[in-house]
């Protein structure tokens, strides 16, 4: 098809130009979301997380971590909208707080996740051969320990800080987001405007930033939100089994692990963190459905 | 054909390889030394130098690793720590509880999802679609101890018929184990279901979608059979590979719901395990657990090309 002459008004240098990325992620981003109801309501239920847990010294006159032991196991009433737990704390107070302490970590960690992934994932597919090889094949070995085991050794040998959580939750979840990042990835690194990059004699760093990034931008979006709800889940489920946030520390899954034993006396005090974490996750979700339908990522084939 | 099931096997046996290393680098870095662990803090530095030398602490690394795999590739996993039995024996009994769970949450969650996903799929976008993606929304997005609280609550608490907590031990027969089985599989088999359903039901549009099908909706089938001829078999396939991608996760699931009933199987052991340092123990746990998991993606794999022989190619990729 080389015969056909390029129309004189188009400069042959365009061909060879940067990436074809259309003008403004953040307008184009902004535009999905609207297109897509889903991820409207996933999105709003998320931000209603985030100002809750920004507020949440305003919204309660009591401490998320000091009760009254003679206001212990109350059901609901004006003064404790959800009760109170069996050290007299109030449960809503620990329900709002928690949601400090699950988007805190969760964020975090999905975000170092994401940055590292992305980056093995690109070089991996970029690179290809024996690098392409070595990654993969460490990340399957991963991939084949059961996740909470890692997690169990990971917090038993270096102790159960936020940071540690952060650090274990990247490990298990690293390996995810690099399958999918590097399949993404290398649907885009035949194309013309890659190939005429390393023509140019660009550096890999340079072609992974200025080509390659730009257009999975929409992978990693969406597998930033659905990542975030398995990092919530995961983090939740840790707790519940007493190897995640120390106890007093106001968390959904150690809430649920602490009142469950109670929970023919107080019910709510056990439903209110489990509302919590399953509004939040239910939000994630529906924003990473809408993100992926909207922009055409088969979230779902990418294998959960 | 056999070069590729050959490479297959050997990729798979790599990967294992590469765990198991892993597997033994992670639990040596737990802290604590494993002789002052079973002496206690009072041992003198004697008594501890001779139990090292009788474990063959002092021995380096890559000589006790060797030495594991060893006895590993015999069922040799050495003794526990906590109980000084054999842990082969011990981790099998254990495991042998948790199959029972494991093989009736499969057998609900995929029956049940597959047909629920097909549904959904068929009926896209009308009322039974939007129940169905709706309910499988909530449920891959509560997590399995809030499952299995609520389930309590329900069959336990409010209309006592099943046992909340497992009172037996390890040791327990498949008749006293029974009844305790159903509230911990259930708990799993919506979590599971979940994800099986929203794959059923993509693969169902797809194919409804595909032009065989119109072909054969045009030859006058019925859609009964248009459903059970086309629709079924490639529903099923890739829900094969989701199930072999969430044994691992299957196995992490399968220690809270264990511990939240009680009910004395692997999950459970891990969790003692883990708080007892009892090292033997977790890498047999985690090296056993990484042969499931190869061994389910190899046969997720090998299904696949059962199914569908345009992967039977050399150059056919199955994701």
């Amino acid at each position: 098809m080389s015969s056909v002459k390029e129309p004189l008004g188009v400069a042959p240098t365009s061909a060879a130009g940067p990436a074809p990325v259309r003008p403004g992620f953040a307008a184009r981003t902004w535009r999905t979301v609207r297109s897509s109801r889903p991820a409207v309501v996933g999105l709003a239920i998320v931000a209603v997380h985030v100002v809750v847990a920004l507020l949440a010294p305003l919204l309660t006159p009591y401490h998320p971590t000091t009760g009254d032991a003679s206001h212990a196991l109350l059901g609901p009433s004006a003064d404790h909208w959800a009760g109170t737990d069996q050290y007299g704390r109030d449960v809503l107070t620990r329900v709002l707080y928690g949601g400090r302490y699950a988007l805190g970590v969760s964020v975090t960690a999905t975000l170092i996740t994401i940055a590292l992934g992305t980056v093995l994932g690109c070089a991996a597919a970029l690179r290809g051969g024996w690098l392409d090889d070595v990654v993969m094949r460490v990340l399957d070995a991963v991939l084949s320990i059961p996740a909470i085991l890692v997690l169990l050794v990971i917090v038993t040998a270096l102790g159960t800080g936020s940071s540690v959580i952060v650090l274990a939750i990247a490990v298990v979840c690293v390996p995810q987001v690099v399958r999918v990042v590097r399949g993404a990835a290398l649907a885009v690194v035949p194309q013309d405007y890659v190939t005429a990059a390393r023509a140019r004699g660009e550096g890999t760093w340079a072609i992974l930033r200025r080509e390659v990034l730009p257009n999975i931008s929409d992978v990693v979006c969406v597998e930033f939100a659905m990542r975030a709800s398995w990092v919530v889940l995961l983090i939740s489920s840790l707790s519940f089994l007493g190897f995640g946030a120390d106890p007093p520390t106001p968390d959904w899954g150690l809430m649920v692990s602490e009142n469950r034993t109670a929970i023919t006396v107080v019910p709510m005090a056990s439903l209110a963190p489990i509302i919590g974490l399953a509004t939040m996750v239910v939000g994630l979700n529906l924003a990473a459905d809408g993100l992926s339908k909207a922009w055409g990522v088969d979230r779902i084939r990418e294998g959960v | 054909m056999f070069s590729f099931l050959l490479r297959r096997v050997v990729a798979a046996l790599g990967t294992l390889l590469l765990s198991s290393v892993m597997v033994f680098l992670a639990v040596q870095a737990l802290p604590g030394d494993v002789a002052t662990q079973v002496l206690g803090r009072d041992a003198t530095p004697d008594a501890v130098a001779a139990l090292r030398e009788q474990m063959g602490l002092d021995q380096p690394a890559w000589e006790r690793y060797a030495d594991w795999i060893k006895g590993a590739s015999h069922g040799d996993f050495g003794t526990s720590l906590v109980t000084t039995k054999p842990v082969g024996g011990e981790v099998a009994q254990y495991l042998g509880n948790s199959a029972l769970i494991a093989v009736v949450t499969v057998l609900f969650a995929v029956t049940g999802s597959v047909v629920l996903g097909v549904v959904a799929g068929l009926y896209r976008d009308r009322w039974p679609d939007h129940l169905i993606s709706t309910v499988s929304l909530v449920g891959m997005s509560v997590p399995e101890f809030v499952v299995a609280t609520v389930l309590v609550l329900a069959f336990s608490v409010t209309v006592p018929v099943l046992p909340a907590v497992v009172l037996y031990g390890p040791g327990a027969g498949v008749g006293q184990l029974l009844p305790a089985v159903w509230l911990p599989a259930a708990s799993l088999a919506i979590v599971m279901a979940a994800y099986i359903v929203r794959m059923a039901r993509t693969s169902v549009i797809d194919v409804m979608a595909s032009e065989y099908v119109t072909t054969a909706r045009l030859k006058g089938l019925t859609t009964w059979r248009v459903v059970t001829r086309h629709a079924l078999p490639s529903a099923l396939l890739p829900t094969l590979h989701v199930i072999a991608l969430n044994v691992a996760w299957l196995v992490g699931g399968v220690a809270v719901v264990e511990n939240v009933f009680n009910y004395p199987g692997i999950g459970k052991l891990m969790l003692t395990s883990v708080q007892n340092r009892d090292l033997p123990v977790i890498q047999a746990i985690a090296l056993i657990s990484a042969v499931v998991y190869v061994v389910c993606n190899l046969a997720a794999d090998l299904g696949s090309m059962a199914l569908n022989p345009k992967l039977r190619t050399r150059g056919g990729r199955i994701r």
